[in-house]
């Protein structure tokens, strides 16, 4: 179990960068970045994890106190999901411009620079 | 480089990396553990600000200012996504509007039916942030969902008879200028913390968070936007 979170997280990070390598579509390209993005957010939230400990939110009616689980990792990961969609809605804006200019979105076919 | 020489190279950099990370995660402390020194610090100054959403308390008053960054990423990435999708000289928009097709009933009545509750959700989540999960983006992501129920139920013409787009644009700016302007005063949570758990508390967490939902909001539907009008009213000629 020690072990589970952090190999989740490292496997996410390399299988959504090898799906970028043999990618043949930069929508698709975007998405195993999303992936790869993933791994981080597991990472994160499996440093702060707790056994048997709540959210670090003590809204209204619930009790004050400690064990919870670790917040200063959770508000890191929040920023990263944000970071990540912004990245995503450039990158798809991007693809959208290549596919006017190329009329193809296969990473294979964009050797050549043109103007 | 052809693709077996690509994946040869990137199974290289991968070996070397898997072999790092399972180094590195061998020298954290253990899963689940209780050493968590930073969690009882943080917990410590949230309560000290009266905030019970200790995750905001952290994002809006300890990270005060790496939130600044990230609203500026977020400002960053909608005007580049407009400067990217701005319509070429060559397309124009279509004579006849292929988006007045009729839609499907059920989904026009369950879009009209939750478009007032999403938007209510998405208040609820702004004003509560400093108690309750959620917070300004979530809470600007699910207005901004909301409002493209519309395009759902009556269809893009609708979205854009009711979405003045000039006016997201705006609330974006302004929103995002007050939050930098927060930030480079070197504002301090100065207004009176409150107790606890009540919705009057935490100081400034709930302003900030308000002002960051609008502008996630804004910025989502002018980002969507550029989106929709790519998909839908272009045409190009080549």
């Amino acid at each position: 179990m020690r072990i589970l979170a952090y190999g989740v997280a490292g496997w996410l990070i390399l299988a959504g960068a090898y799906g970028m390598v043999r990618s043949r579509n930069l929508v698709h390209v975007t998405v195993c970045l999303s992936v790869a993005q993933s791994g981080t957010y597991v990472l994160l939230l499996a440093i702060g994890y707790q056994w048997g400990a709540p959210a670090p939110v003590f809204s209204p009616g619930s009790p004050i106190k400690l064990p919870v689980v670790d917040s200063v990792v959770q508000s890191l990961a929040f920023t990263d999901i944000v970071v990540s969609a912004t990245v995503t809605a450039l990158l798809l804006a991007l693809a959208i411009q290549i596919h006017k200019t190329h009329r193809t979105l296969d990473p294979d076919e964009l050797q050549s620079l043109k103007g | 480089m052809s693709r077996r020489a690509r994946q040869a190279v990137f199974g290289t950099g991968a070996a070397v990396l898997a072999v790092l990370f399972a180094l590195a995660a061998a020298g954290l402390p253990p899963f689940g553990g209780d050493q968590h020194p930073y969690r009882d610090r943080a917990v410590a100054a949230a309560l000290h600000q009266a905030t019970a959403n200790v995750v905001a308390s952290l994002t809006f008053d300890l990270r005060g200012l790496d939130t600044l960054g990230e609203e500026m990423i977020l400002l960053g990435s909608v005007v580049g996504a407009v400067a990217l999708l701005r319509p070429r000289p060559d397309e124009k928009p279509h004579a006849d509007d292929k988006t007045s097709r009729p839609q499907q009933d059920a989904v026009a009545l369950i879009s009209y039916v939750f478009l007032p509750l999403t938007l209510l959700l998405g208040f609820d989540l702004l004003v509560h942030g400093h108690l309750t999960p959620g917070g300004g983006f979530q809470g600007g992501v699910v207005l901004a969902t909301g409002l493209h129920l519309l395009y759902l139920s009556g269809g893009y013409d609708a979205l854009r008879r009711l979405r003045p787009l000039a006016w997201y644009e705006w609330v974006e700016g302004l929103t995002t200028a007050a939050f930098a302007l927060a930030g480079t005063a070197n504002l301090v949570n100065f207004l009176p913390h409150g107790r606890v758990q009540q919705l009057f508390s935490a100081g400034t967490v709930p302003i900030l968070n308000i002002l960051v939902g609008f502008a996630v909001g804004a910025g989502a539907v002018v980002l969507l936007a550029q989106f929709l009008t790519q998909a839908i009213t272009l045409e190009g000629e080549g």
